[in-house]
């Protein structure tokens, strides 16, 4: 069974104190007084006139709450064990909020875009906990489809999961989901379906149950109590208010995500067999087509493979994009250079990206160059420099020249490109 | 241009962002130009609602002959008239807009029309590439500007994005000429809808950005801290080859590589 919860073995960052070596610390007059000192100065250290040199540095000590404290009154009181405390996220867990035996369901189907709950996921979780909030004893569900990536649903107000995984969920099969949605709708009955109003998925397959339900659905709702809901209607410029239907496709920020609790995420029971999901044999799914990565634009590319000052091959770099099937961005010394054209720039007063990935090769991360990259989720460095700011960010760091990691890359997606054909030329 | 096959273009009355005069729907073009480039002039197109509108001939002078009207009231529900209307016409693709610009604008009128024909569904279609063989090939556009390619059995309706090609320029005169075919239908009254509330859409409060730290010293930490996002793995001594090869096990654990 996979874990969707986040981890909380931090026993061992528990702050012990030894009261013994302070009390031996404070008071001058102990025999051992003067070796505890040493030790936690680190040792006695004397100059090469023998004079004894003191550390101005380890003066004072962390207190309990993390910062700096100099006792003048006692100077001798240096930091016990010499350990910082470090606030770790045990200090602030959350309390966990428990539904046993939930005589209610809410169920939320999230995007999940590339496994992990999305932030319109998760503000849609925080109303699903508005909305349950108002009766006693009712569980958030979430309904995921595919792989889950996600460790963190514990924290995002997950109370059960319906995790369904196996190839007839891959790419478009809107008809398996949805046989799906109806075999949860005849067993657990939900008290509401929250799918979020968004061009990933959520929008098709609501309106699809909604549409074999027969349920009139509130589409594009924005602000959403158990008796009454508020949505967007003729293309925005209206607000329609209504009783709250059972179905509901909600907007972006319609609540706030959960911030205070824990939940359980424990995995919920289905009868389904995943082998018996047919997809409609109508709709047959060929898999995504190869765009031109270059004529995607900057600002809602997926894959980014951006070049900064350290790079010196340019056809190389344009060669590696290729094959890769990145679309390019620069930082702005690649553009000022003229290496680049302006519409490619990454950052302040260029494009502000949101790449699922980022790739970025012999980028060392100006302040403006990190804003522009702030919304993307996975950062990878290439660069020679591992103390530059870039390296900090990202996920993935390689020290290395570009060049040869670039070679590297280039020759690993065109091996896989032939094997790819290879495997195709034997289906066929 | 297959013009063997039998296609529909339905079409509503659109409304201008800023000015919030009507126009011809942005989608609902699009979808009349796709069924133009599927069949030409033999494109049926039907609008459900009032046969008095001059937006109607906007979507005429697009080059359509003629334009089929089922005549009924605002407040009455298309979806019967619909169905009975394609159940006789038998087309072999329907084509809308995802969403209409006026009304509940929900899209949920070609899902309720598939369940309602039995026919399948394929949502935000940029392109038809070809039909053959009672087969239909398919791209929808996919968000980031992703396409993917699906095969679907006719009939079938589709939902046409704003990615398909852009809706050419209507003319005036052609459209003023082109007949409208009015028919009276027995139309129900959506007896639901009446019961809303409507409003003009007032602003959504912008979402503050609370920090909620308890010390001063954590305030001045999240005023001051560059976006880190720590934890990162770093390679240092291994080989190129090596380094690459975790880059591009990323890559594909991420999917971003196909």
């Amino acid at each position: 069974m996979s874990n969707f919860s986040s981890n909380d073995d931090a026993l061992h960052s528990v702050f012990r104190r030894d009261l013994r070596t302070e009390w031996i610390a404070r008071n001058r007059l102990h025999p051992l007084h003067d070796s505890v000192v040493s030790a936690q100065q680190g040792g006695e250290v004397r100059g090469p006139t023998g004079l004894l040199r003191k550390n101005p540095h380890v003066i004072g000590f962390i207190g309990p709450n993390g910062l700096k404290r100099i006792d003048r009154a006692n100077g001798s009181f240096v930091a016990i064990g010499g350990k910082k405390r470090v606030p770790s996220a045990k200090d602030s867990q959350r309390p966990l909020h428990l539904v046993e035996n939930p005589e209610g369901y809410i169920m939320v189907v999230g995007d999940m875009i590339g496994g992990r709950l999305t932030s319109h996921d998760k503000d849609i979780l925080g109303l699903a906990h508005q909305l349950a909030a108002e009766k006693s004893k009712v569980a958030v569900v979430l309904v995921c489809f595919g792989e889950n990536k996600e460790t963190q649903c514990d924290l995002a107000g997950v109370d059960r999961v319906i995790h369904l995984e196996g190839n007839v969920f891959e790419g478009f099969a809107p008809e398996a989901g949805l046989s799906v949605l109806q075999q949860i709708e005849t067993s657990y009955q939900p008290m509401h379906w929250l799918f979020p109003d968004s061009v990933h998925g959520g929008s098709d397959l609501g309106s699809r149950l909604a549409a074999r339900l027969g349920e009139r659905p509130a589409t594009q709702a924005w602000q959403v109590t158990s008796e009454k809901t508020i949505s967007r209607g003729a293309s925005g410029s209206q607000d329609i208010s209504r009783t709250t239907p059972r179905i509901l496709m909600l907007m972006e920020e319609c609540a706030n995500a959960v911030e205070d609790t824990r939940h359980e995420a424990l995995p919920l029971a289905l009868e389904f067999d995943v082998s018996m999901a047919e997809g409609d044999h109508r709709l047959i799914d060929q898999g995504q087509i190869d765009v031109d990565s270059n004529a995607v634009p900057l600002a809602e590319a997926e894959f980014i493979l951006s070049a900064g000052n350290g790079i010196h091959n340019w056809d190389q770099f344009h060669s590696a994009a290729a094959a890769l099937r990145a679309t390019e961005g620069a930082s702005r010394v690649a553009v000022d250079d003229g290496f680049m054209p302006r519409s490619r720039q990454v950052g302040a007063s260029g494009t502000w990206v949101t790449a699922r990935v980022y790739l970025a090769v012999g980028i060392s991360g100006a302040i403006q160059h990190m804003q522009g990259i702030g919304q993307c989720d996975k950062v990878v460095a290439i660069n020679t420099d591992a103390g530059c700011d870039m390296v900090k960010r990202a996920d993935l760091a390689v020290i290395a020249d570009s060049e040869a990691i670039l070679a590297e890359l280039t020759r690993l997606a065109q091996q896989r490109e032939l094997s790819k054909e290879e495997e195709e030329s034997d289906a066929a | 241009m297959q013009p063997n096959v039998n296609v529909v273009s339905l079409v509503s009355i659109g409304r201008h962002p800023q000015s919030g005069r009507s126009r011809r729907a942005e989608q609902d073009g699009r979808a009349v130009e796709l069924g133009l480039s599927l069949v030409g002039e033999a494109l049926t197109v039907v609008h459900v609602g009032e046969d008095q509108d001059p937006v109607l001939r906007q979507y005429a002078g697009m080059g359509l002959p003629s334009m089929t009207v089922l005549s009924q009231g605002k407040e009455c529900d298309a979806l019967p008239v619909l169905t009975s209307f394609l159940k006789a016409q038998l087309p072999s693709v329907v084509l809308t807009g995802v969403r209409s610009e006026s009304g509940e604008s929900s899209g949920m009128l070609p899902y309720l029309l598939a369940e309602a024909l039995g026919w399948p569904l394929v949502p935000r279609v940029a392109e038809i590439l070809h039909i053959k063989d009672g087969q239909a090939e398919v791209l929808l556009a996919l968000p980031r500007g992703q396409r993917r390619s699906v095969q679907v059995t006719l009939p079938f309706i589709a939902s046409v994005d704003n990615a398909a090609q852009e809706a050419r320029q209507t003319a005036f005169g052609p459209g003023l000429r082109a007949t409208l075919h009015v028919e009276t239908v027995d139309s129900v009254v959506d007896d639901a809808a009446i019961q809303w509330e409507m409003s003009a859409a007032k602003p959504r409060p912008k979402r503050l950005k609370v920090v909620k730290a308890k010390t001063a010293a954590d305030r001045m930490k999240a005023a001051t801290a560059k976006p880190v996002g720590g934890g990162g793995k770093i390679m240092k001594n291994e080989t190129p080859a090596e380094k690459a090869q975790a880059i591009f096990d990323l890559l594909l654990e991420e999917k971003v590589v196909r």
